[in-house]
Parts: C-alpha cells; structure tokens; sequence
C-alpha cells in the first residue's frame, strides 16, 4: 500500500533515478513467421502509471498487449512484472488482467456473474464474492444491471462491465486494448475521465492500446508512440506534442507543418536553417548538434503560426503567402495558405469573438510568421 | 405492371407450393382409402392405422432405428464437436490439412462406397479381433456415426469460427483453465449448434438406407429398409398410414421449433430496444 502511494505522490517516475520501473519489457521481439510484429521493443514502466501504446493499425502494439497477457510468446526478450520473468507462465496464472477490444463479455451470463467470473477461478468464498462483485459494481455504477445480460446493455454499459470483469480482480497490470473504441464521440469523452477516475482510485497500472491520438493525450501519464513494430518516441503528452524526436511522431500527433531545409549556422542556443521550401530564414532557439549543411526538417504546430495582412517586423521564420482555403469550425478556423514556393501551409486560429476581426479572406495576400521557440528541428 | 408482376409471383409460389406437397397430400389421403388398392378410392376408412399397430415387423423397426438414430446422434455431437473445435481453434499444425480432407470426406463420399467399404471393414476386423461379432445394431451405429459426425463437426466449425475468439481468451486471462474455458464458456455458447448438429444427425440415421442395408444383419432392419422391402412387394396402404404419422411427426416438431426460436428472437429483440432506450 505505501508503494502505491509513494507512486501516486511521486508524479514522474520515470525523472527519478531511484524509481523502480513496475513493469520491464526486455527487447521484446515478436515474428509471425518472415513478419515480425514487434521489433526489440524495451520499456519500462512504473507503478500506478498509465502507459498508452500508440500507432496506427498493423504497428504491432496489440500483438505487444497480446504478448504482455501471454496470449504470444515472444520470439525474443522478456517481461518482467513486478520481478518476476513471465516467461512459461500460461495467461490464466499471470498478475494481468485484459480489456478486450470487443469487450469479450460472456454472452450466456448476467453481468453479475460475468464480474464474479474472475474471482469465482481463485476459489473465494461465495459472500466475499458477492460483497466484492456489489461493490465493483457500484464503483462503475451499473448496480441496478447486475441481473441483465450482455445483450441488454447500451454500449457505454457493456464498456463498464468489461472494466468491472477484469478490475476486480486487481491485477498488478491491467491491459486496455482500444478501450473507448466502440463507443460514439460524446460518450467516450466522459467515460475517458471516469476510467481514469478509476484508476486513480485503486492505483492500478494501466496499459492501453489505442490508435486515437486524442484518446492518448487524455489518459495517459505517457506515451510510447509505436510505428512498424518499433519504438519511435516515449515521453509524456506533452513532450511528444510539442517536441517530437522525428517527422513520423510529429505528423502522427496533430498535424503539423514541415519544411525541409538545410543548416547554415549552430549554436548551443539557436540554429539557422535555409529552405527553399518556406522561401525566409529559418531560426530556432535551440541548438541540434549536427554538422552544418547536413539536411533537417522544421516542424510548425499549425495553432504556432499568425497570420497578419501587415508585414511583420521579423526578418526570419516569415513568410509572404495567399489564403487558398478556409474551414470554419466553430471553435476554431482552418486556413490553407500557399506560400511563395508552392508550399501548402495550415494554420489554425481560435474564433475568439463572434466575427473576425481582420476579415483575412479567400485569395488575400497575408503574411505567416512564428516565434522562434515554435519550430522544432528533426533530423529524420 | 406492378399488378402483373404480383400475378406472376402468386401463381409461382402455388405452382411451387403444388409441386412439393402435392405428393404428401395425396399419401396422407390414400392413408385413409378403405380399398387394399393404393390408387384406387373405396371410401373413407383409418382401418390402416388399426393394421399398422397391430405389425410387430414395422413398430419393430421403428423402434430400432430411433434407438440407432439416438446413440448415433449422441456420440456424434462428441465426437464432431471435438473434430470442429480442433479445426477452428487450434491453428495450424501439422496434418490440419489430412484432418479437414478425412473430416470432410465422408459428406462427398457416395454413400454406396462408405457403405460397402465399412461392410469390408467390419468382416475384416471380425476375423482379426472377432469384434464386432456379425452385423447388427452396432455395426449400423458405428457407420451412422462416421458419416452423420462429418456434418457435425462441419456445423460446429462453422458456429465456432464466427463466436469472438477473445470470449474464450478473457476467460483465460480471467484464471480459468483451457478444458474448463471449453466447458463453461466455449460449450454454452455454441448450444444452438449443439443441438442442431444432434437433430441432424438423428434425422440422417432415421432416413439413412443405403449404409444401412450393407452392414445390418438379420433381424436388424431399420424403418427404411423395412419401408423399401414392402413397397417392392407393392405399395401397402400400411406404409401410407405410416408415412403420415412421420409427416405429422415432423411437421408438429418443426412448428413448435418455429414458434420457440421466433418468442426468443422478440423477447431479445425487445431487450435491445428497451437497452437502448434506457441509454438514450
């Protein structure tokens, strides 16, 4: 229990050199004959955390999940939970618990005994069980469905009983395979903060598998981005949003802007990149540490960039531009500007007052400009 | 047009309708003729019903092949279960390929060659082994199982392959043992398939003459091959009576079937639609 806690209080494991990750996945490999799946993976993750796996399909981040519950056997590598290597040991007896994509709830039983499923395998005694199973519903509120089948639940309530199923039995990890998949916008947005909620409560760690980037910003203490099997990225939402470490992240998380361009000048604190691409000087407040003239590419967030019909006063990271398109939103508005060089810029503004100020309009000539603490440079 | 069109299709469906009951009906009334002569009507009578009750040869039969049709049915529900469950869930291993084609085959064989090929296999082993002794009840039993556990496990295959895989996965990730997972989970939710590959295995033993005729004995005629001796001796207005309490039999059968699964679907049906009522 002081673990737990100590977890909790301890808000970045991962910063703390005397932290001990919970769960260790070793170079883990997975080949489906000449595929491999998951390619020398290694991770570490702490207790009480709550770890999104993300990528687009086929990246291999189920077949990670899959291997993590020992439903696979890595071809290589290993997982350590809590200590103890889980290789060799069958998915009935490891400390995991899965949340299937489906959900997988049993179709022939009521909810209460599909929550109850779990505990009735450890041979409990039939009142714990109940006490147990009464409370676990109560906590995901579906105590007056206790006696109804699958079959007649809404979605959002099957969602919960397949939590419920698998929570009661706390589990040291608990596997979240696209929990919130199934279920429409509105209700996946207030079931994001329940689960986490949840989590909180009882200071399980959480793996989840997803492929919406919005779902992983929202849940997770950290993502590991996944791409073709691989690692790309770990770090925080923050981290990988705004300081994405190659053009697949930053392209997958958000949209984004990137020019390609070569560096002419770097410093320990800045850098000044020329692009043919953006048609100015480029000049990023960081430094990169690589040789001059080698090729890199800038990424803009498109909500970094301004947009003004008068020039600015900056020299660099400004551009002359045409307006080619405008999206209205309602909460925001989406501009797709042509710069001098062909290059397709989207930007995005708030619509903070009900009618636009400057009126900046289809085929308008307007300037872009960005501060030089926006860009990032990536080398690949 | 649309008028013509709608003409069209009422006299198809009563020409179609004609076409397979006709048949029947005509049995049922001839089952009731007074007359010894099949196709000639004498008058209104059930005396044939009389008769049939009195034929220890045709109620022995009958007798016989419901026991038949129930011992196959059974052991080929377990043993078409476990080949299906192996074909749809155990993946790919070596000799999966041998195991679908020998699975299979016995639902393309022609019957004359699984039954003539069973018959060399039985004088055989009773030579070797002296089991089984002669040909009977068990020999009919055992060729009804090789052929009607083929449709079972075809059945079952099919049912398991499209029942979420992952179901049976959380139930192992929720700490129950494979052989248990196939019994509380995998077994109750294909039991609609369970029982449809047992009434068509029961059916095809009931109706099964060709097999049969190669490897029963004396004094172990099945209905069939008592129905087919009789009628090369002429038609018997028996064998009519007889028919009709089948016909009736299985139309009764196939009514209550109906009306059962049609309640479940409204009572389900219902269920969803107050499900999502209650969630909106």
């Amino acid at each position: 229990m002081a673990d737990v806690k100590r977890a909790i209080e301890n808000v970045e494991p991962w910063n703390d050199p005397q932290a001990q990750p919970y769960v260790r996945i070793e170079n883990v490999t997975k080949m489906f004959g000449e595929f491999t799946a998951v390619d020398s993976v290694s991770l570490e993750i702490y207790k009480a955390e709550v770890f999104c796996l993300l990528g687009g399909s086929g990246c291999g981040k189920s077949t990670l999940l899959r291997v993590l519950a020992g439903f696979e056997t890595p071809t290589s590598g290993r997982v350590l939970i809590d200590g103890v290597d889980m290789a060799g040991i069958a998915p009935y007896e490891r400390p995991t618990n899965m949340m299937f994509q489906s959900y997988a709830l049993f179709p022939h039983m009521t909810v209460e005994n599909n929550v109850a499923f779990g505990l009735r395998q450890e041979g409990i005694a039939a009142a714990e069980i109940s006490k147990r199973v009464g409370d676990m519903l109560d906590l995901v509120k579906l105590g007056p469905f206790a006696k109804r089948k699958p079959h007649q639940l809404s979605g959002g309530q099957r969602q919960r009983v397949a939590l419920a199923r698998s929570l009661i039995k706390q589990p040291k990890l608990m596997l979240l395979d696209e929990p919130l998949g199934a279920l429409d916008k509105k209700l996946r947005e207030e079931t994001q903060f329940e689960l986490i909620n949840i989590q909180e409560e009882l200071g399980v760690t959480f793996i989840v598998v997803t492929h919406d980037q919005e779902e992983a910003m929202t849940l997770s203490s950290r993502i590991g981005v996944m791409n073709a099997g691989e690692i790309v990225q770990t770090g925080t939402p923050n981290d990988i949003y705004e300081y994405p470490n190659s053009r697949f992240v930053a392209d997958f998380i958000g949209s984004v802007n990137v020019f390609e361009g070569r560096i002419v000048e770097d410093q320990p604190d800045h850098v000044r990149i020329e692009s043919q691409e953006a048609g100015c000087p480029l000049y990023i407040d960081h430094g990169v540490g690589v040789t001059s003239g080698s090729r890199v590419w800038v990424a803009v967030r498109p909500e970094k960039i301004e947009i003004t019909r008068d020039k600015p006063a900056q020299q660099d990271n400004c551009a002359a531009a045409v307006v080619d398109e405008i999206a209205y939103m309602g909460n925001q508005s989406i501009y797709h500007v042509l710069l001098e060089s062909g290059k397709k810029l989207r930007i995005t503004r708030p619509n903070q007052s009900r009618t636009s100020s400057d009126s900046i309009t289809w085929e308008d000539q307007v300037f872009v400009a960005w501060h030089p603490s926006s860009g990032v440079v990536l080398t690949a | 047009m649309n008028n013509r069109r709608s003409t069209f299709l009422v006299s198809a469906m009563a020409f179609g309708f004609a076409f397979l009951y006709i048949p029947i009906l005509s049995l049922i009334v001839f089952s009731f003729n007074e007359s010894k002569l099949v196709t000639v009507w004498a008058g209104f009578s059930t005396k044939w019903y009389g008769a049939l009750l009195q034929n220890e040869q045709i109620l022995g039969a009958a007798w016989l092949s419901v026991r038949i049709a129930f011992m196959n049915a059974t052991v080929a529900v377990c043993l078409g279960t476990l080949a299906g469950f192996v074909l749809a869930r155990m993946g790919r291993f070596r000799g999966r390929l041998l195991l679908t084609g020998m699975t299979t085959a016995p639902l393309v064989m022609p019957e004359v060659i699984t039954g003539l090929s069973l018959l060399l296999l039985f004088v055989a082993l009773e030579s070797m082994i002296g089991w089984p002794q002669g040909r009977g009840v068990t020999t009919i039993t055992i060729a009804h199982i090789t052929f009607s556990m083929a449709y079972v496990a075809v059945i079952i295959q099919s049912r398991l392959s499209s029942v979420d895989e992952s179901v049976e996965e959380a139930a192992q990730d929720l700490g129950a043992r494979p052989a248990k997972v196939f019994f509380i989970i995998t077994l109750p939710i294909i039991s609609p398939a369970l029982v449809s590959g047992w009434l068509l295995a029961f059916t095809m033993s009931l109706d099964d003459l060709v097999i049969a005729s190669f490897v029963s004995g004396p004094g172990s005629s099945t209905l069939p091959m008592v129905v087919f001796s009789k009628v090369r001796l002429g038609v018997s207005p028996e064998i009519n009576a007889l028919a009709t309490i089948i016909v009736l039999l299985v139309a009764s059968g196939i009514v209550a079937a109906g009306l059962v699964m049609n309640q479940a679907e409204k009572r389900r049906q219902r269920d969803v639609q107050m499900a999502v009522a209650a969630n909106e």
